[in-house]
């Protein structure tokens, strides 16, 4: 069954959680039982194909071998070239899982989130190697991180020394209160958000656009804005259920949307649309790429440097989606987007021409909307049909 | 010049202003005085000016956010 597509989930889910949230307001720890609601949702979840289970198994063990290997190697020895060949490692099975299917091979790598929890394992060793992560970690730990259900199937992609902090947190009666009110508040707005607004929006839009549109530049003009906000109102409503179940659960996973569409400028965009994904590109892509470059001192120039993480960084994001056309041309026109920004920004700095205002901030908005509306047109696949 | 002089010097050459000397609470990402490009930056100077070595994981923007809290961290990690 997938996560949170139909009434029954939301069913089974809430009576699960009854016990949870019992004893949350008694101030009991949440430990034991929610174990035991984990290991029931994630059997619902995966129980339709056994080639996924499998497969999940499979990764999983890989995973622990692989972290747990390197946090026992770490604690003794840091050579570079051990962890570029883990992290390669953790990443293999989603590189199969991508590349697998374009063969034309019977895709058995692949199965629901793995994409969002080879970030969850590669950052743990990304932390160990940093030195965040010394004491070795129990299975116990990197499971329950990995596989929290409520953030399986597409994220938030959670940190683990911050999740980690939330699942050992004993919460007093009156925070977890405050804790199930935010969360079954942010499950009202996922209905909302999912099964009202983005649901109307493609059957009673989407659908009808051959009837709406006169012509095929208004049809494809009238997709563009309404896929766009399709999109958002789908994804910030399945992440308002997966927030809001962490929630009840005890954990506050982070969040992924903070109002996308009032962006300023592509850079503020990426600020606040799918943070927990772009922060994690972030993080462990654009930074360590820039780092490497500094220190090493390979590269002097502070744009060209800036602009090759970018590059980098969007078109790996694109591919992540998925190897097909529509995703590598959006990771392109987004890093070209960024790489414009950066020229653009640099300028302005210096020679100070774009005007200031309240009436340049909505300018500056509609613009920046229209970018991003593009860029989610190409996301769509629409132009290549 | 003491510690902290000299940290709240490197966070005013990386951000290329000198507020940050004057306003210590002063949060730099709100202000758009540091991206994660300037962040790096900053953080290859604390190693090469004052011989202290932050992770890139280590800096959280939450715990890293004014002159002051880094002078804090720094002063943590020493």
């Amino acid at each position: 069954m997938t996560p949170y597509s139909s009434f029954l989930f939301f069913i089974i889910l809430g009576i699960l959680l009854l016990p949870t949230m019992t004893l949350g307001i008694m101030g009991k720890r949440l430990r034991y039982y929610n174990v035991f609601v984990s290991i029931v949702v994630l059997a619902i979840i995966f129980s339709e194909g056994s080639a996924g289970f499998f497969s999940l198994v499979a990764f999983t063990i890989l995973q622990l071998i692989l972290i747990k290997g390197y946090i026992a190697y770490r604690q003794k020895k840091n050579s570079s070239l051990v962890f570029y060949v883990m992290s390669m490692l953790s990443i293999l099975p989603l590189i199969l899982s991508k590349v697998l299917p374009i063969l034309a091979v019977d895709n058995l790598a692949s199965f629901l989130g793995i994409s969002y929890l080879t970030f969850r394992a590669v950052q743990v060793i990304i932390e160990t190697r940093d030195g965040l992560i010394k004491q070795q970690l129990s299975i116990y730990q990197l499971v329950y991180f990995m596989l929290f259900y409520p953030t399986i199937s597409s994220g938030p992609i959670d940190r683990f020394r911050r999740f980690q902090k939330d699942e050992e947190k004993l919460w007093a009666p009156e925070e977890y209160k405050e804790l199930l009110y935010k969360g079954i508040n942010k499950i009202f707005l996922g209905f909302l958000y999912k099964f009202i607004i983005g649901y109307s929006i493609n059957t009673y839009f989407i659908m009808n656009l051959d009837h709406i549109a006169d012509s095929m530049f208004t049809h494809h003009l009238l997709y563009m804005y309404s896929y766009s906000l399709y999109l958002f109102f789908d994804f910030a409503g399945y992440t308002a259920f997966a927030v809001g179940i962490s929630y009840i659960m005890g954990i506050r996973s982070p969040e992924n949307f903070n109002k996308p569409f009032i962006s300023r400028n592509i850079k503020d965009f990426w600020n606040r649309w799918h943070m927990s994904l772009s922060f994690w590109f972030r993080d462990y892509v654009f930074m360590r790429f820039v780092f490497l470059m500094k220190k090493k001192k390979w590269l002097q120039n502070k744009m060209l440097v800036s602009n090759l993480g970018y590059i980098l960084l969007f078109l790996l994001m694109g591919v992540w989606h998925g190897l097909a056309i529509q995703y590598i041309i959006y990771g392109a026109y987004h890093a070209l987007m960024m790489t414009g920004f950066n020229f653009f920004e640099t300028w302005n700095k210096k020679h100070k021409r774009w005007p200031t205002g309240r009436m340049m901030t909505v300018v500056s908005i509609v613009i920046t909307f229209h970018v991003v509306c593009f860029g989610f047109y190409l996301f769509s696949g629409r132009p290549f049909q | 010049m003491d510690f902290k002089e000299k940290v709240l010097q490197v966070i005013a050459e990386v951000c290329e202003d000198d507020v940050v000397k004057e306003e210590h609470d002063m949060d730099i990402f709100d202000a758009g005085l540091i991206d994660s490009f300037a962040t790096v930056e900053l953080l290859v100077q604390f190693e090469e000016q004052l011989d202290i070595n932050v992770p890139i994981t280590e800096f959280d923007r939450d715990t890293w956010n004014t002159p002051n809290a880094i002078v804090d961290r720094l002063n943590e990690l020493k």
